[in-house]
């Protein structure tokens, strides 16, 4: 299904090509992503306005499944020579694209070499620091960001009692234990659990995950997410799921509904679901900083983002490439990025973004729309909390899900699961380092 | 005297056989040595730099715990598909065989789950058994069953095993009743004066009439196990929780498709191939004798 999928898919890329050569004299550009529904329309919008703000460029956007699958779909095309102008990949595919130095076109040096003007400080340094080089040269161009915050429902914590909205791990216990007492079945659930229990517990409390810098400075790393404070805490969520406090319910967004029918109070997991929970959820809710751990740090660092950049690829026309770096600059323009803000709740990717956002009022119409910001922007940025960069990550963040997995089920401690994870993705990241030499 | 027609005797023959040999050669044959060769080599997810390895991949294989679980997972899974696939199929069957009136309706129904793709038979299941919102959990729910298969493992390998073998019934269903239907009459009505109940005539006379359609199910229904249930894994469980439902073809796409490596991923297809003609060279020299034809 996979393989069949890949090949339509390289089939009519190529016959749209062809089609567009032969119909007329602009230079089109392919760009392929992998938002659907809602988030694809938006995505067709912006071409469309690009289109039709000039005439020497069109942009085809092209919807190739998932983040995986639309990874694996532009590999596949590179190898077989027929790759897109643009693709969308997701923030862990970020190290095997940065190592893939003969097939991406940094985008620093893509505007470098059209002579168009790129002012770096012009974005929010929480977004752009994950996709930098050390020295601060940016490699693909941030389009959907998110970050994981804590969701509430407003309507349980006053059954509950509950006034303040918890800000440290401590008082989401007892947040929890007053939503159980008042008949909620669960305290609280999360999804995207590597992301937000690992990766970005760590960088909220300064914690790195993997030396040289979570591995910005190398290839030569190694995990330390198993450390006691990362230990601790999930051996102490394992021991609340005893008394109800916390419920897992499945990877990525799965645990969604969970929270949306009212069987859990509570819920950790990406500023993106805004729409959705929006859309579905019966009561009234809110969104907050995540839980601090104070046992750890005394305060909050801030939280690393997750989503989406868009790169650039080689062995494209020379004339393609003038058109790329219009496109990226009309998309990174307050009017374009405020529109998709406000649409989607990801953040925006510039200041002035942000900064039109707050001008039309939309953070007081929409209150806790901001609060992803708030936790991006809170402090500069440690190496600690820039975001991480690891070979082979896909795959280790899913060795990280089977093993926390492991400590929910009650099959491993929290403090066994973690050695293990750490164990097994350290012999992936040299397996990264064997292969990119 | 009739007339001949001569033929060129040397090149017709590879000529008749030539359009087989070729779909074999392009759809078998180079595929299989491709991966033969990317299985000796590490490789960058864009195929820019690659090492030739010789074994490593191989050897790391064989030193990773999860995947030597992996296979006696696998095993388990397809003894288990085949068998409730065969067994509930061969029941159905006898009974459908039986019937006189609306014979063809009940037919047709049954064979009506073949026709649904693995993807949709993966979605149908996940809606009758989400955690959250499926129906037949209410029902668990109420017999005191805490059924939660994104987190429990064996629920979940229980849940894809049932949906496998579901959907594989259909297919055996139509075999079985078809060679039932061949049994010539006489033999059964013979048996039925000679005073043998319904039982002993299946028993003694339909059963082992039927062997060969059982050996020929057995063949296909194990490879279908080992290779068609992808879909269903994926649809389903993704090879979750922890991976308690990742068999070997899930890890061979996994591997290659998700996680880009392709060497380690080439490696386990190579595997896999050589376990499936094992198998086949098994089935085909121990219990082909036993089958009467």
């Amino acid at each position: 299904m996979k393989l069949t999928n890949i090949i339509a898919g390289a089939l009519t890329a190529t016959a749209m090509t062809g089609l567009a050569l032969s119909a007329q004299a602009t230079t089109t550009i392919q760009w392929w992503h992998a938002m659907g529904g809602a988030n694809g329309e938006r995505v067709n919008k912006i071409a469309a306005d690009f289109n039709a703000s000039q005439s020497e460029y069109k942009v085809v956007p092209t919807n190739k499944g998932n983040y995986t699958e639309t990874m694996t779909a532009a590999v596949a095309a590179f190898r077989a020579n027929k790759q897109p102008d643009l693709v969308q990949v997701f923030e862990v595919g970020t190290a095997t694209m940065m190592a893939a130095k003969g097939a991406v076109y940094p985008v620093y040096q893509l505007m470098k070499d059209e002579g168009e003007s790129f002012d770096i400080n012009a974005y929010l340094p929480a977004v752009v620091s994950y996709y930098e080089t050390t020295d601060g040269k940016l490699l693909s161009m941030p389009f959907n960001s998110s970050t994981p915050v804590l969701w509430y429902n407003k309507d349980a914590f006053k059954k509950a009692g509950i006034t303040k909205v918890p800000a440290t791990w401590d008082e989401m216990k007892t947040a929890s234990e007053k939503l159980v007492a008042s008949g909620t079945k669960c305290g609280f659930t999360f999804g995207w659990q590597s992301w937000v229990m690992v990766e970005n517990y760590s960088a909220w409390n300064n914690l790195p995950i993997g030396t040289e810098q979570n591995g910005f400075a190398g290839l030569d790393t190694k995990f330390t997410f198993n450390n006691d404070a990362v230990k601790n805490r999930l051996q102490s969520i394992y021991d609340w799921s005893k008394d109800g406090l916390f419920k897992y319910g499945g990877r990525r967004g799965d645990s969604l509904s969970m929270f949306t029918n009212g069987e859990c109070g509570m819920w950790l997991n990406s500023s993106a679901y805004y729409g959705s929970i929006k859309s579905q959820a019966k009561f009234d809710f809110g969104q907050a900083l995540l839980p601090l751990d104070s046992e750890v740090a005394k305060a909050p660092q801030n939280s690393i983002i997750g989503g989406a950049t868009l790169w650039v690829l080689k062995g494209k026309p020379k004339e393609n490439y003038k058109g790329v770096a219009l496109f990226l600059k009309y998309l990174s323009s307050p009017k374009v990025q405020a529109w998709w803000h406000q649409e989607t709740g990801y953040v925006p990717i510039t200041t002035a973004a942000y900064e039109l956002s707050k001008k039309q009022g939309f953070y007081k119409t929409n209150p806790g729309t901001d609060t992803a910001i708030k936790e991006l922007s809170l402090n500069a940025p440690t190496p600690n909390s820039r975001g991480l960069r690891f070979g082979n990550f896909v795959q280790i963040r899913d060795i990280i899900n089977e093993e926390m997995e492991n400590i929910w089920a009650g099959k491993k401690t929290a403090s066994q699961a973690m050695d293990d994870a750490a164990a097994r993705g350290d012999k992936l990241l040299r397996k990264f380092q064997k292969a990119n030499k | 005297m009739l007339k001949r027609v001569h033929f060129n005797t040397k090149l017709l023959p590879f000529l008749l056989v030539a359009p087989q040999i070729i779909i074999t050669l392009v759809f078998f044959f180079w595929p299989a040595s491709q991966a033969l060769f990317q299985s000796l080599r590490i490789e960058d997810a864009f195929g820019l730099s690659s090492q030739f390895v010789w074994f490593d991949n191989f050897k790391e294989l064989i030193a990773d715990p999860n995947y030597l679980e992996a296979f006696s997972r696998t095993a388990e899974f397809s003894i288990l598909v085949a068998a409730i696939a065969m067994l509930s199929a061969l029941l159905l069957a006898a009974m459908a065989d039986r019937i006189v009136k609306g014979a063809l309706a009940y037919r047709t129904m049954l064979i009506w789950p073949y026709a649904i793709a693995p993807v949709i038979a993966g979605a149908l299941w996940v809606f009758m058994f989400d955690p959250t919102l499926g129906i037949f959990v209410y029902a668990l729910d109420a017999l005191g069953i805490d059924w939660n298969y994104k987190l429990n493992g064996g629920q979940a390998m229980t849940l894809v095993i049932l949906a496998a073998a579901w959907k594989q019934i259909a297919y055996n269903f139509l075999f079985f009743v078809a060679a039932m239907q061949s049994i010539p009459k006489s033999l059964i009505e013979a048996a039925a004066i000679d005073g043998a109940g319904p039982w002993r005539r299946f028993w003694t006379i339909v059963l082992p009439l039927i062997s060969p359609t059982t050996f020929f199910l057995l063949v296909v229904n194990v490879v279908y196990a080992f290779f068609d249930t992808f879909g269903i894994i994926d649809s389903m469980t993704q090879g979750g929780p922890a991976s308690n439902t990742e068999i070997l073809v899930y890890k061979v796409y996994y591997d290659g498709f998700v996680g880009l490596d392709l060497g380690s991923s080439a490696a386990q297809s190579v595997i896999l191939m050589a376990i499936v003609i094992a198998l086949t060279v098994v089935q085909f020299r121990y219990i082909e004798r036993k089958v009467d034809y």
